[in-house]
């Protein structure tokens, strides 16, 4: 029966999808032990359970509890973000060039956070606020300038990757007019950093991953049917317009807001997606999976920026040096097939 | 089954400031099978986007059993009604199987879960098309003519009472034109289900259609039986093309032999 091989093919795909999710969720928890356990010096677990569990454990307590534990939670967080919202820009724009840390909305809210910050002296929810503003600001000018009677991918890419450059020049500009100059903030605010995590800074990310993330994964289903375009989209039920537009509010907000606290950390959101989509190929969905591969690529990037590189680097030039080759490798395919990728 | 009526009432669309349709009036026959034929950019995909609300219209409406389908949730017209576009776009490594279901789509909600009746749904669909021995493979790497009926599967998978098809046979060779009318043909008279289709083989489209259209520049230049529009008159105002006019031998239906300016015996 034809059914019955229909059933079974379905069931076989999200049996292959699920495997896919615990497996990226089983060693995203051992990265995440690893990193608590094992640093400059290596803390037994029992010690770090302690400290966990809110015991004052001599000698420990500070590394763990005041260093690596926020480190790794802001991590997890951020990447998650990073995975999420770039996935969803790629998925719904039908181009894994179409990422906002490509096409200038990371950048953008990294220009309006640092500029909140060191200008006019905000700091906490008031600065998540000024990025997520400033990321849908410049989410809408992209599309405004790339708009000729429809949004071609290409003309929005390049429109974005100018956008991109602006944002870049701000960001250097406000920092050289900052009263201290401070390189470890600068990198921050260009590339991304985890240094000086702390676990208050994670509440707004954790919330945006709640509200945002959560309304996004709610409507995986409409996401993935843009991918068949307009028109055969919206014979199928999808309210395109309204789609879109859910889309681009939540993925600017997951963006934005781990942005303002962690900075635009380089190409998580670009790589995440087509990582997560090399995995799980035709089983399904790629947003989900992209989202733990963005927080398997921030914390495995930060670890080794820290401690398996000579010297130290901040996570956001480890993952630039992941996704530059990628970028350059997607852009002469895009050159070969005409531009249309 | 319910037979829903679709009617077109002084429609005017277009892209931007450009009007294609302008004040185009059209009774689509419930249960029955209506063809569009028109010479290339006279507007009858506007027609099928602007009756699946995929375009807002200037002017005029169209009505789904009395209401304005613009007007109509997005998920509770597609249950009804079911649109295969000109040129679908298959994403990148998507699979037969995994296409034909989003056919299901308008179905299910945000949480609701696959059943075995959807599995039915892409199966019934698959095997009408012929295309169940093709579930596992990827889309982009099929044959113009199988990606066709892959398409023709995901709209008949979503089990619509009313389905339109913007040209169905492109890329088809003849023996999978004909199938895919006969299997057009059998929804109809099986589920009842309403057609639309635009068609460019006028004589296809006289054999097939109960209801034959005919469209030029954003009007619609005459409707009714395949006799009372295949006529030598029409085809001249339509297409700008000379032809006669004969009885098809096989079906009784009127046939289309164009005259060139070239080849005609005696001439
Ligand atoms: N998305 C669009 N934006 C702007 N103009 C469009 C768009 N789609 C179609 N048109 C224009 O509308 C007119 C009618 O196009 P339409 O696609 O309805 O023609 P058609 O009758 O389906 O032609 P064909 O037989 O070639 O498919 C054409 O002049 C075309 O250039
Ligand atoms: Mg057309």
């Amino acid at each position: 029966m034809i059914a019955d091989a229909v059933t079974a093919g379905r069931l076989r795909r999200a049996r292959y999808r699920s495997r896919v999710i615990w497996t990226a969720l089983a060693l995203l928890a051992a990265g995440f032990a690893v990193t608590l356990m094992l640093g400059q010096s290596f803390t037994p677990p029992q010690d770090v359970l302690r400290v966990l569990a809110g015991h004052e454990v001599p000698g420990v307590s500070f590394t763990v509890g005041q260093l690596r534990l926020p480190r790794a939670v802001m991590a997890i967080l951020a990447g998650l973000s990073f995975g999420l919202g770039g996935a969803a820009f790629q998925i719904m724009l039908r181009n894994p060039l179409a990422s906002p840390d490509i096409i200038g909305i990371s950048s953008g809210a990294s220009a309006a956070a640092v500029f909140a910050i060191v200008v006019m002296g905000l700091d906490g929810a008031a600065v998540s606020v000024f990025a997520v503003l400033a990321g849908l600001g410049v989410a809408i000018a992209i599309y405004a300038l790339s708009f000729r009677g429809g949004v071609a991918g290409t003309r929005l890419i390049l429109v974005g990757i100018g956008v991109q450059a602006m944002m870049q020049s701000f960001i250097s500009y406000t920092l050289s007019r900052a009263p201290s100059w401070d390189l470890q903030e600068a990198i921050r605010w260009l590339a991304g950093s985890l240094n000086g995590a702390q676990l208050a800074q994670a509440v707004p990310v954790l919330l945006s991953l709640l509200v945002f993330g959560g309304l996004l994964v709610l409507r995986t289903r409409d996401l993935e049917a843009l991918r068949l375009g307009d028109d055969a989209a919206s014979a199928l039920g999808t309210d395109v317009g309204r789609t879109r537009a859910l889309v681009v509010v939540t993925a600017v907000g997951l963006i934005a807001v781990a942005t303002a606290v962690v900075g635009p950390i380089s190409f998580v959101a670009f790589l995440a997606g087509p990582i997560a989509a090399r995995i799980v190929g035709p089983n399904g969905s790629a947003l989900l999976p992209a989202a733990l591969v963005g927080a398997a690529l921030v914390l495995a990037g930060d670890y080794a920026g820290q401690f398996l590189l000579p010297g130290r680097y901040p996570v956001g030039v480890v993952t630039g040096a992941l996704g530059a080759p990628y970028l350059i490798y997607l852009i002469i395919r895009v050159n070969r097939t005409g531009g249309s990728l | 089954m319910t037979a829903h009526t679709l009617c077109v009432q002084q429609l005017s669309a277009g892209y931007g400031d450009r009007l294609i349709l302008e004040g185009l009036d059209l009774d689509v026959l419930p249960g029955r099978m209506t063809a569009i034929v028109g010479a290339n950019a006279c507007g009858k995909s506007t027609l099928l986007r602007s009756m699946s609300r995929l375009l807002a219209p200037r002017g005029g409406q169209v009505l789904l059993d009395g209401k304005a389908v613009h007007r109509m949730a997005p998920r509770k017209l597609a249950q009804v009604l079911g649109l295969l576009p000109q040129s679908p776009t298959a994403p990148e490594g998507i699979t037969v199987a995994d296409l034909v279901s989003r056919g299901r789509h308008p179905h299910h909600g945000i949480l609701s879960r696959w059943s075995r009746s959807d599995d039915q749904a892409v199966a019934a669909a698959l095997e009408a098309t012929r295309t169940a021995d093709l579930a596992e493979r990827a889309v982009d790497e099929l044959s113009g003519g199988q990606r066709q009926r892959v398409w023709i599967a995901m709209a008949l998978a979503q089990e619509t009472d009313l389905l339109l098809l913007d040209e169905p046979t492109t890329f088809l060779d003849i023996a999978h034109q004909v199938e895919v009318l006969d299997l057009l043909t059998d929804l109809n008279q099986r589920r009842g289900t309403t057609i639309v289709m635009v068609l460019h083989d006028l004589n296809l489209a006289a054999r097939y259609a109960d209801h034959l259209v005919a469209m030029a520049a954003g009007r619609l230049h005459v409707s009714g039986s395949p006799d009372e529009v295949l006529t030598a008159a029409n085809v001249r105002a339509v297409f700008g093309l000379d032809s006669r006019i004969i009885a098809d031998p096989t079906s009784g239906r009127p046939m289309m032999l164009p005259i060139g300016r070239h080849r005609m015996a005696g001439a």
